[in-house]
């Protein structure tokens, strides 16, 4: 059973098909809403972590392009320019969820995109300013 | 009797390829284990680290001179004011001066870029003068066009600095990174055990003209740095708790390298200087080498909250609880981090141990020892 965080991007015209419920119903996909930022005529974007055998995730991922709402990974929306970094530490102090941290051993920043919420603090809170983040 | 040696001696032995060089978190390791008087007997030098914003940062510049000449009064790089109220073609770039209304970019960037070999625009005027006729220049310099690039530090390389907490319902955006409300977060600047002035705490081997590594080449205590404070209470390892003795640093920035020098932007508050400072401590007795044994778990800290307009002290912390990823404060558990990189900070004494090694970098004692001061003055507001 694999679990993965994704960042799903909402057209402005809505669907009219109750995405995050037929994903549940239809396929059976254990879904859990980290963040959600919807609003009618605006693109939208939920943050959803989605738990399932690969075979049916890949079908839930195709199930939605159809309907024209993207399915990325986290990982290829958050990401940092790690090649510059200085492993301060500036920005594993405000990732309350423990997706950025300080390695104890070799002092690194470790980044674990599973454990991001994009609450996008760290975008700011990064005196290098390596974040970036895309979301459409 | 325990043993004693000379920073004469000790050259000797790094001449002679004999001298024993270790890392201060080496030789706090073996400190577990071994005594003062078996580390003095066996330890000859002891390399520290720090890599940290130091906002009191800067570079003096001598442009060299145009045909006509030129008495430049404003100066501006990349649009960043710089201080040009010296004479004619020297300036000093001051790493939190920002260009406005751009208040993201600074000095700092502009020191970053001359240091990395990049161009930088420049523009100047002057009223003219019958020595000085010319009245605007605008052009491009770089690290090998000028003529000087001398960093110059005010403050740097503080010995201890304060944990910065906050206790408000609003995030707080600080020189200590972004506070997150209601004790979210705690952070915490210095490389612990690795630091300079926490392995000498008393300062008997670091003075005025003491060689040290500065930004990835050689540099020199100029004197002792603003701020200069004496008068903390002393830990019972003999280590200050909270932010104390500072240093004034010299060194030639043209030799400098991007990898020990960058500048940071922190959110709300404005721009700085990430400075790497490594400094030699050569083991002359069984005192030292008590010193350098110094651990994360003997060196504590005040807890101050930045959330209150005084920044009360609410605590204290040791650095190995703050390492650990969390403090504990009146029973509530903090999550901690650090702003000043432990992995650059181990590289910079890993370096300079390789260097003294190596017999390409000798220890210096002190032209002069510093002052002893007990405090500093606040500004009385008067009018």
């Amino acid at each position: 059973m694999k679990s993965r965080r994704f960042v799903l991007t909402f057209p402005p015209e809505a669907t009219g098909e109750p995405i995050t419920y037929n994903l549940i119903r239809k396929f059976d996909i254990m879904v859990n809403i980290v963040k959600a930022d919807v609003s009618p005529g605006q693109v939208g974007h939920l943050v959803m972590e989605m738990s399932a055998p690969s075979k049916v995730l890949k079908e839930g991922i195709e199930y939605m392009k159809q309907q024209n709402v993207e399915c990325v990974p986290i990982d290829r929306k958050i990401t940092y320019q790690e090649e510059l970094c200085v492993h301060c530490g500036a920005c594993s102090a405000v990732c309350f969820a423990g997706a950025l941290s300080i390695d104890r051993k070799s002092a690194e920043l470790v980044f674990e995109p599973e454990k991001c919420v994009v609450c996008e603090l760290c975008l700011t809170a990064c005196p290098l300013k390596l974040f970036s983040i895309d979301l459409g | 009797m325990s043993k004693k040696r000379t920073i004469a001696e000790i050259n000797e032995k790094i001449l002679s390829g004999k001298a024993v060089v270790l890392t201060a978190g080496q030789v706090a390791a073996m400190g577990r284990e071994a005594t003062p008087a078996e580390i003095a007997e066996k330890v000859d030098v002891v390399t520290t680290g720090t890599f940290g914003p130091m906002c009191s940062s800067g570079m003096f510049i001598n442009f060299g001179h145009t045909d006509p000449p030129m008495r430049m009064e404003r100066i501006t790089l990349n649009n960043v004011p710089v201080f040009a109220g010296i004479a004619a073609v020297d300036a000093y770039i001051g790493a939190t001066e920002t260009a406005l209304p751009h208040d993201q970019y600074g000095g700092a960037h502009v020191i970053e870029e001359l240091i990395a070999g990049r161009d930088v625009m420049m523009h100047a005027t002057a009223k003219g003068t019958d020595c000085y006729p010319r009245t605007e220049v605008k052009t491009l310099i770089n690290r090998e066009s000028v003529n000087e690039m001398i960093m110059f530090n005010p403050r740097n390389a503080y010995q201890n600095y304060n944990v910065a907490v906050n206790s408000t319902s609003k995030m707080k955006y600080t020189y200590m990174g972004t506070l997150l409300p209601s004790f979210g977060n705690a952070t915490f600047s210095t490389s612990g055990e690795l630091s300079p002035l926490l392995n000498d705490p008393e300062m008997r081997t670091i003075g005025i003209g003491t060689r040290i590594f500065f930004g990835g080449t050689t540099g020199y205590v100029a004197w002792h740095g603003t701020q200069f404070n004496t008068g903390k209470p002393v830990n019972e390892h003999g280590v200050p708790v909270g932010n104390s003795a500072t240093l004034a640093l010299i060194g030639n920035a043209k030799e400098m390298n991007t990898r020990f020098i960058r500048a940071a932007y922190f959110e709300k508050y404005g721009v700085s200087l990430f400075v790497g400072v490594g400094i030699p401590i050569p083991v002359l007795d069984e005192d030292l080498a008590r010193r350098v044994m110094i651990r994360n778990s003997q060196i504590e800290t005040n807890i101050l909250d930045y959330g209150s307009p005084g920044h009360d002290i609410l605590g204290r912390a040791n650095y190995e609880s703050l390492f650990s990823g969390e403090i504990s404060l009146n029973g509530k558990k903090i999550r901690t981090a650090p702003l000043s990189s432990l992995r650059v900070a181990r590289e910079i004494a890993e370096t300079l141990r390789r260097e003294i090694s190596a017999g390409r970098f000798l220890l210096t004692a002190p032209v002069e020892n510093f002052r002893k001061t007990s405090g500093l003055n606040s500004l009385d507001v008067r009018l």
